[in-house]
């Protein structure tokens, strides 16, 4: 056996003066052409172990190993003067989100040649030379272009293409990739993904840090999952993923929401059966009506930009309808345009065979109770000043409830999402990320909507939280009947939750229906992409 | 609709910022004691001082400081210390006064513009932006002329002055705060416009008003004593800083105290009014 490149040995790091440990004892190793996964959720001290690695682990932290070595070197002594020899020349870091990590001032070519210029004796022509060679590496068209322009001039998936240009521009004998692909589009992820598997030929080490198991399972030869700062498990990928030991593992993959997990549980083991799949509703008399709708927005130099086009659907009492599409794709202006909150350039929203347009501001505020929506980041959807009983108490005055029955009917909120009263007295600040959904979901169910918009409501959370909602939208479907306009660009989320299906790209319904038609017989080529790009995140057949 | 994991905010870390934003760093503790100084001044001057302002010395005109006149006394023989506690009341009422009036204008001109249509909107902010490229003293004196001099026309020509940057803040606060998720939250919720914006847009639109109020109180402080210093404002014999200045002057070389004084007690007013009031800004901020 070859000597590993990185060596770690019961790492722990700790912030402030008597802080616990954020990592807390974690060992492991990475040989030369390796790719080791750190996988885990929110605060499982993933990130901040990679940030360890290159001298990075923040201000006012307590760093102690009893081995911490790179390239049979001791780095745990190292200052700052030493860590900057060692980034970007010997190690590369490729970061989450590419349009805050690169200079928005600065052309990217010149940020790529930045390395370059520190830790190579390149002359400048060669430099050039090399940025647009390292650009045509990671498969950016037009590198003479591209490398003129600037950060917000390219598309996420372009950017995120530069920035692991500018880790490997010196042949690092490690890269690191903190989410590499979270904030990228599924068709987009998917070449990110192969491009970063093809920088693992050679002798150069990788670490992955990831909460998304598809994105382990393509890239790394071993895992190691943390939890509150420990490795749980440690192992070979597909031994990880398909023989998970450990019960968090297992809990983590099943709250994947895959193919044959629908209509079960996904937050609990094992898997128990909420309702039967498929459901038949009665589709006489839909909620809402979409009639060919319209928007466009007014840009820069008066051009126009059209981000809804001719979409037509019905969502029918009791049913959820997908809307799944990629960023940019109008998926949220036309849920907008659904509850009101925007005016269509051309069609019409009914509401129970009423048109928006045609509704008195009286009967406008009627029909908006019976409409609600939830968000992707619940906090800003809070008054800042306003605690949750604050929050849920104007909610439910809306209604007409009296005073002295409001605390009550709160209370009884939040029961139905699993929350207490004792939460009434918090503010939304202080509740973690899927509290404050279910928060956001207590106050939906306020007015007794007929139809809850949710758009993107489990995108910002974790997999195993996301399950937890998942799972509670389902139960208050059986539990109340509501309907759900259920949008999200995760198409595992939304052959979950979904009766039907719609598939948007650029404004347009490319297709639409049942949701198992859409997802075993894709008509439309888009469609077929999307699915393709999907990844599976155990390397199995799906059931 | 990109898909934003948001990254883990160490819990540590955020009790880090938490902690050192609680923490009174000592300039503020300074200013806040001088604030406090300056109210007891105001509200009970016989507490600091056994003088009466107007009252003229037995031991004659520019005494120097000592046992019986602390700070000595002026061309007058009035006893300076004195003088300048009373003088502290005026210089408050003008402060606070001036900037009342500047809020209460300023943030119905600014919401106006923030809640009304766009035409509207822009006639008004054209106004604001005159009114804005005219330095603040000019504007006061303009004021003045149309007036009259005296404390109360003063304190008005200050107040109007700074209207401008009230309208403004407000109407951009107006503006962020209406495009808010939790104000399209509560439309959805069915609420009136009325109510959305009485409960919602309004008081999170004034929140950083009481940082800028707070600045702004130390600038009229030294606006006031500028006009006084020019003879436009409080008139002699009436005790007040600026005009204490302006009469200094003309006996610098007598009698340099009577400069030095107001001199020194209206810097240290502006200053202690702006650390604190920076230093409300520093706390408040993050916390949107």
């Amino acid at each position: 056996m070859t000597a590993p490149l990185v060596r770690v040995d019961d790492l722990r790091v700790s912030f402030g003066g008597h802080g616990a440990d954020v990592v807390d004892g974690v060992s492991f190793t990475i040989a030369p052409g390796e790719c080791l996964a750190l996988v885990g959720e929110s605060g499982s001290g993933k990130s901040v172990t990679a940030r360890t690695l290159v001298g990075l682990t923040g201000h006012g932290a307590r760093v102690r190993a009893a081995a911490l070595q790179f390239d049979g070197r001791d780095v745990s002594r190292h200052t700052e003067r030493h860590w900057r020899g060692i980034r970007g020349a010997q190690v590369g870091f490729v970061l989450q989100d590419a349009l805050s990590s690169l200079d928005a001032l600065r052309p990217v070519g010149r940020e790529i040649a930045e390395p370059l210029a520190l830790h190579t004796t390149l002359t400048k022509a060669a430099r050039r030379e090399k940025v647009l060679e390292l650009l045509r590496a990671v498969g950016v068209p037009e590198p003479e272009l591209r490398a003129q322009q600037y950060p917000h001039q390219l598309s996420g998936g372009l950017r995120q293409r530069a920035l692991i240009a500018s880790a490997i521009a010196c042949g690092p004998r490690l890269l690191i990739a903190d989410e590499p692909t979270t904030a990228l589009d599924a068709t987009v992820q998917a070449q990110i993904l192969e491009l970063l598997g093809g920088l693992k030929r050679g002798d150069a080490g990788m670490l992955v840090v990831s909460h998304d198991l598809s994105v382990v399972a393509r890239l790394a030869d071993r895992v190691a999952v943390l939890r509150d700062g420990r490795i749980v498990e440690h192992g070979p990928t597909r031994q990880v993923l398909q023989d998970p030991q450990h019960e968090y593992t297992k809990a983590l993959l099943a709250a994947v929401p895959a193919t044959h997990a629908k209509g079960t549980r996904l937050s609990s083991a094992p898997a128990a059966v909420i309702r039967a799949t498929p459901r038949e509703f009665d589709r006489s008399t839909p909620i809402v009506a979409a009639e060919g709708l319209v928007k466009t927005y007014a840009g820069p130099d008066r051009t126009h930009r059209t981000v809804v086009r001719e979409v037509s659907f019905a969502v029918h009492p009791g049913e959820t309808l997908g809307i799944v599409g990629e960023s940019g794709s109008g998926k949220t202006t036309t849920a907008r345009l659904i509850l009101g909150l925007e005016r269509a350039d051309g069609g019409h929203v009914s509401v129970r065979g009423r048109r928006w347009d045609s509704l008195s501001p009286a009967d406008k505020r009627a029909e908006r109770r019976r409409l609600q929506i939830v968000y992707q980041d619940p906090l800003s959807s809070f008054d800042p000043r306003y605690t949750v009983g604050r929050v849920l108490g104007e909610a439910v005055a809306v209604t007409g409830l009296r005073a002295a029955q409001r605390r009550d009917r709160a209370v009884e909120l939040l029961e139905q999402v699993s929350l207490g009263a004792e939460h009434l007295k918090r503010r939304p600040l202080e509740l973690s990320g899927g509290q404050r959904q279910r928060v956001a979901i207590a106050r939906a169910l306020a007015p007794e909507p007929e139809l809850i918009v949710c758009d993107e409501p489990v995108s910002a959370l974790d997999v195993s939280v996301q399950a937890q909602i998942l799972d509670l939208l389902a139960d208050l479907q059986e539990r109340l009947g509501v309907a759900y306009l259920f949008i999200s660009h995760d198409l595992g989320v939304i052959h979950h939750v979904s009766d039907r299906v719609l598939v948007m790209k650029d404004g347009e319904v490319v297709e639409s229906g049942d949701v198992r038609q859409i997802f075993t017989a894709p008509a439309h080529p888009y469609t077929r992409t999307l699915l393709s790009a999907v990844l599976t995140p155990a390397p199995l057949p799906a059931g | 609709m990109t898909a934003i994991t948001v990254p883990a905010v160490l819990p540590e870390r955020r009790g880090h910022t938490a902690a050192r934003r609680r923490s009174l760093r000592p300039g503020v503790v300074l200013g806040l004691a001088f604030i406090g100084l300056l109210a007891v001044a105001a509200a009970a001057p016989g507490l600091l001082t056994a003088h009466d302002p107007l009252e003229i010395s037995s031991a004659g005109a520019f005494v120097p400081p000592g046992a019986e006149h602390l700070l000595g006394t002026d061309q007058s023989g009035r006893d300076t210390l004195a003088r300048m506690v009373y003088g502290a009341r005026s210089s408050l009422v003008m402060g606070l006064g001036a900037t009342a009036i500047a809020v209460t204008l300023g943030s119905a001109i600014g919401l106006l513009a923030g809640l009304a249509n766009r035409y509207v909107e822009g006639a008004v902010m054209r106004l604001i932006d005159v009114a804005l490229s005219i330095p603040d003293l000019l504007l006061a004196l303009v004021v003045i002329t149309l007036l009259g001099t005296g404390t109360v026309n003063a304190l008005f020509a200050v107040a109007f002055a700074s209207v401008p940057y009230y309208a403004r803040m407000i109407r951009a606060q107006t503006h962020v705060v209406r495009s808010a998720a939790y104000v399209e939250a509560a439309t959805a919720l069915g609420l009136r416009r009325s109510a959305v914006i009485r409960r919602h847009i309004l008081p999170n639109a004034f929140k950083p008003l009481v940082v800028l109020a707070t600045i702004g109180v130390g600038n009229a402080i030294g606006a006031g004593a500028s006009l006084s210093f020019l003879g436009l404002g409080t008139k002699p014999p009436a005790p007040e800083w600026g005009n204490m200045l302006s009469l200094g002057i003309q006996y610098i070389s007598n009698d340099p105290f009577m400069v030095i004084v107001p001199g020194v007690a209206i810097t240290l007013t502006v200053l202690s009014v702006t650390v604190v009031g920076r230093d409300l800004r520093r706390r408040t901020e993050g916390r949107s």
